[in-house]
């Protein structure tokens, strides 16, 4: 059916929505950088895969950038003091999540002098291994700054394995109200680009193309002068269109290819990281400096002095919220506590929590930005099939879980959701769909988990019973020769286990 | 607030079902003034009655189901009000009282109220009135406006509509579609039968007989536009209609002129706009696919056509409505989107094939 593709569209990146970006003029406002903290909480967990295993003892006196935490596993990162101190507790404070359940965490009481550990840093890294930078970007804990915080190095020495050709950086920023990395592209677009040049050189790209959407013209032309020496780096405007920073959208937009479901970008040959990412791994492989603060947007119509603050890792949100000037006395109480930005980011219950190398935005909306309303009935406007920029049916799939058929939810798609809140964001009727598809997700994994289970039983059940049947069978035999006498001919070899293995599946 | 922390996104668009029904109901009033100007005070009295007899019987069912009232989302005024444009101007007012009943409680509520209804509830009152009374249902009036002189005033109109009195010989017409039925059942061939009633501007302004609001094409395709420009409808159904309904016309019309209407009376007459931009776009009885309000809209069209054509009645979109309604689970069963990454089977896409293409 590809000429009905070509007809209605669907092979490019057409659908999406196009939200108030309430970006300006926290945007315009300049950076901010946050006085020392007094004490400062780092989770050990700040990033997709295993937790950190802590290699510091309470008392300890640590210097800024010093490791306090190391990597578990193959995908993990490592985590860095953000400042010079002394480890005062290691264990579980609030996590910066919905649920506000503890995270494990170690809590340093600031010296005050914030004094940097040693570093070794690399005058020239295009003279270093692809490997080595891979390494050194490791040992700095660079996890993607976009927010999905998927361990860098990781990503990075997977594209020469993976042949990859394309490296993609995501400047799109489609999130309504942050700014961050729009700030980072107009103040440090140089660094930026050395840092994509890094990354080209560690993952053997022959090109690299920066996508920022048009919204942000000031960064585009920014970008577009630091990379103007680099001919295999280009900056390529994208129309301003949520989701145009998820990973996939931006490919097809930037490449006209399509990732495949279950697939990764690099199964097209393309790797995609995030621009701020580039500044770190910057950082990482020249001056060997640790991931240790980040650029956080500060906004929402109950903040008093919206912007963009650069905050060490581990600061409590609340402090920085203070720092720019606390809550609006005139607004009311906040509607909704963010971390991340309105589309896709969390509700925390409440701003006790620290900043993490994945938070991009600490936001205070008000009801109306927030724009809450009773759901009503879904009418089939299909305002959410037009939305939705994966082609799902989520009426159709939200009416599925409602009638608690996960199967057949599984059937329109449930699986390839990305949660980007489209739907929900258009829907007229103001049905919570993400909330739905949340839950169904949520479901499926415990009935997932319940599943391994039962078949792990069944497999020892299974094996019992294949055990028992072998001794009896042994038993008989060493029995039936006994009474022959001295048999001239060799036992039969026992029968490979499972040929006559009865059916255990009830008793499991 | 609720205890649970609510699930992203923590902003929304601003849509709304009120606001989707206030913009239909903005793109009508055009085409239902020159209705009432044109029939005059009864249609006045019709469309009020219908209208009230819609939320009377929503009222009235919520209360009996114990439901919260929904009437403030202007659903159930919008089904009388559609309803009301489909009905012989002067017909009286039980008719509209009846049909607004039949609409709402056995076209809406019945099946679970807004958003459930398999089939469009002004169409089923409608058909059910064209089929229980098909004499009341069909007695048109030749345009008597308002401000001409004989038309019946306030009272009068009010005693036309409730004591439904016959109406005079000398005010009794046929609409065009009728007319051209009964002229070829006699043996007239249609070239001669309609003569003058096809002249465009005619039929564009819409001073001819027929219902309440279907004549003025101008003002319907006025509003049909607006609800394009403001996003409330999309192209592709009314398109699908108009063209379903005028290309096997065009053909027809140009195989044998002398049976077959030719495509711009058909488009102009009868309910042809009012359906494609305003019945058949219903949210709640159509696909949800673009491919797929495509066959939609088509198939009402077509059938309309050939209803015309060849069934019993003069008029088809009606019919044809209800049957493509009863088709919409299936053609959204088959035209589904195709999701990204996946063909439309559903299988992940080929990354090699796409890496070799580059």
């Amino acid at each position: 059916m590809g000429f009905i593709d070509r007809f209605l569209r669907t092979r490019k990146f057409s659908r999406g929505i196009h939200p108030e970006d309430h970006k300006r003029p926290a945007a315009d406002a300049l950076v901010r950088k946050m006085p020392l903290p007094e004490r400062l909480y780092v989770p050990l967990l700040q990033h997709v895969g295993a937790p950190a295993h802590a290699a510091v003892a309470v008392g300890d006196t640590v210097q800024k950038g010093q490791r306090i935490a190391a990597p578990q596993g193959a995908i993990s990162a490592a985590i860095h003091a953000p400042t010079s101190g002394r480890i005062v507790a290691i264990g579980d404070i609030v996590a910066p999540h919905p649920s506000g359940l503890p995270v494990a965490a170690i809590t340093i009481d600031s010296d005050g002098r914030d004094e940097w550990t040693t570093l070794t840093a690399c005058a020239d890294p295009f003279a270093l291994e692809p490997a080595e930078i891979g390494r050194r970007v490791s040992a700095a804990g660079v996890v993607g700054l976009g927010g999905a915080a998927f361990p860098s190095a990781v990503k990075l020495s997977g594209g020469r394995d993976a042949n990859v050709d394309l490296l993609i950086i995501n400047g799109g920023e489609c999130e309504p109200f942050l700014s961050c990395d729009d700030r980072l592209m107009r103040d440090r677009a140089e660094e930026a680009v050395d840092g994509i040049a890094i990354m080209l050189h560690a993952a053997g790209a022959r090109e690299a193309r920066i996508g920022i959407e048009d919204n942000k013209p000031e960064a585009i032309a920014a970008m577009r002068a630091a990379a103007a020496g680099h001919p295999k780096i280009r900056v390529e405007p994208v129309p301003t269109r949520y989701p145009m920073g998820s990973e996939k959208h931006l490919v097809l937009a930037l490449t006209g290819l399509e990732v495949p479901a279950q697939g990764r970008p690099a199964d097209v040959g393309v790797v995609v990281h995030n621009v701020a990412t580039a500044v770190a791994v910057r950082d990482a492989v020249r001056f060997g400096r640790p991931l240790v603060s980040r650029l956080v947007t500060v906004n929402g119509a109950c903040v008093r002095e919206p912007g963009n603050v650069e905050v060490l890792i581990g600061t409590l949100a609340d402090e920085v919220l203070e720092f720019c000037g606390g809550l609006r006395a005139d607004r009311g109480a906040p509607a909704r506590l963010l971390m991340g930005g309105p589309m896709t980011g969390m509700q925390v219950p409440s701003l006790r929590v620290p900043v993490i190398k994945g938070t991009g935005g600490i936001l205070v909306l008000d009801a109306d930005e927030v724009g809450l309303r009773t759901p009503g009935p879904c009418i089939r406007c299909s305002t959410c099939v037009r939305a939705c920029p994966v082609g799902l049916l989520p009426l159709e799939i939200a009416r599925r879980i409602r009638a608690g058929d996960l199967d057949a939810a599984v059937k329109f798609g449930l699986k390839d959701c990305i949660a980007c809140g489209c739907c929900a964001y258009d829907c007229p009727s103001h049905i919570p769909l993400v909330q739905y598809f949340h839950h169904a997700k949520g479901e499926l994994a415990a009935r997932d988990r319940n599943k391994l289970r039962n078949e792990a039983t069944k497999t020892l059940a299974q094996a019992r019973a294949e055990r028992l049947e072998r001794e009896t069978r042994e038993k008989a035999e060493t029995a039936a020769r006994r009474k022959a006498g001295p048999d001239p001919q060799p036992a039969p070899a026992p029968r490979p286990a499972g040929a006559a293995a009865p059916p255990a599946g009830e008793s499991a | 607030m609720s205890t649970l922390p609510p699930a992203s996104p923590h902003a929304h668009g601003g849509a709304s079902i009120a606001r989707t029904m206030r913009h239909v109901q903005l793109a009508l009033l055009p085409a239902t003034l020159f209705g009432f100007w044109l029939f005059g005070w009864p249609a006045v009295h019709l469309f009020v009655i219908t209208v009230g007899a819609c939320v009377l019987t929503e009222l009235v069912c919520q209360r009996l189901m114990r439901v919260e009232s929904s009437l403030g989302d202007g659903s159930a005024v919008l089904t009388g009000w559609l309803l009301a444009l489909s009905l012989p101007p002067w017909a009286p007012a039980w008719i509209g009282a009846l049909g607004g009943f039949i609409a709402i409680a056995i076209g809406k509520q019945l099946f679970g109220g807004l958003g459930q209804n398999l089939f469009n509830p002004a169409m089923v009152a409608r058909v059910a009135l064209l089929v229980s009374f098909p004499v009341v249902m069909t007695q048109w009036v030749a345009p008597l406006p308002m401000t001409a002189d004989g038309a019946p005033g306030f009272g009068e109109g009010l005693q036309i509509t409730l004591a439904s009195p016959p109406a005079p010989d000398a005010i009794a017409s046929a609409s065009l579609l009728g007319h051209a039925k009964t002229e070829l059942s006699r043996g007239v061939d249609v070239l001669h039968a309609i003569g003058a009633a096809t002249d465009p501007l005619f039929s564009w302004v819409g001073s001819r007989a027929g219902s309440l609001g279907e004549t003025g094409a101008i003002f319907l395709l006025a509003g049909g536009l607006y609800l394009l420009a403001t996003g409330v409808i999309r192209w592709h159904i009314p398109l699908a209609v108009l063209a379903g309904l005028a290309i096997p016309a065009a053909i027809g019309h140009a195989l044998d002129p002398a049976h077959y209407l030719p495509a711009s009376a058909h488009l102009l007459s009868g309910a042809a706009i009012l359906g494609a931009f305003f019945i058949s776009t219903d949210y709640v009885t159509s696909p949800n696919t673009a491919f797929g309000q495509l066959v939609f809209g088509f198939g009402i069209g077509l059938l309309t056509w050939i209803i015309r054509s060849w069934g019993g009645y003069p008029e088809g979109m009606a019919f044809a409505v209800l049957l493509l309604n009863a088709l919409t689970p299936v053609i959204d069963r088959y035209c589904r989107p195709r999701i990204l990454g996946r063909t439309y089977r559903g299988a992940p896409i080929d990354a090699a094939a796409q890496r070799g293409v580059k």
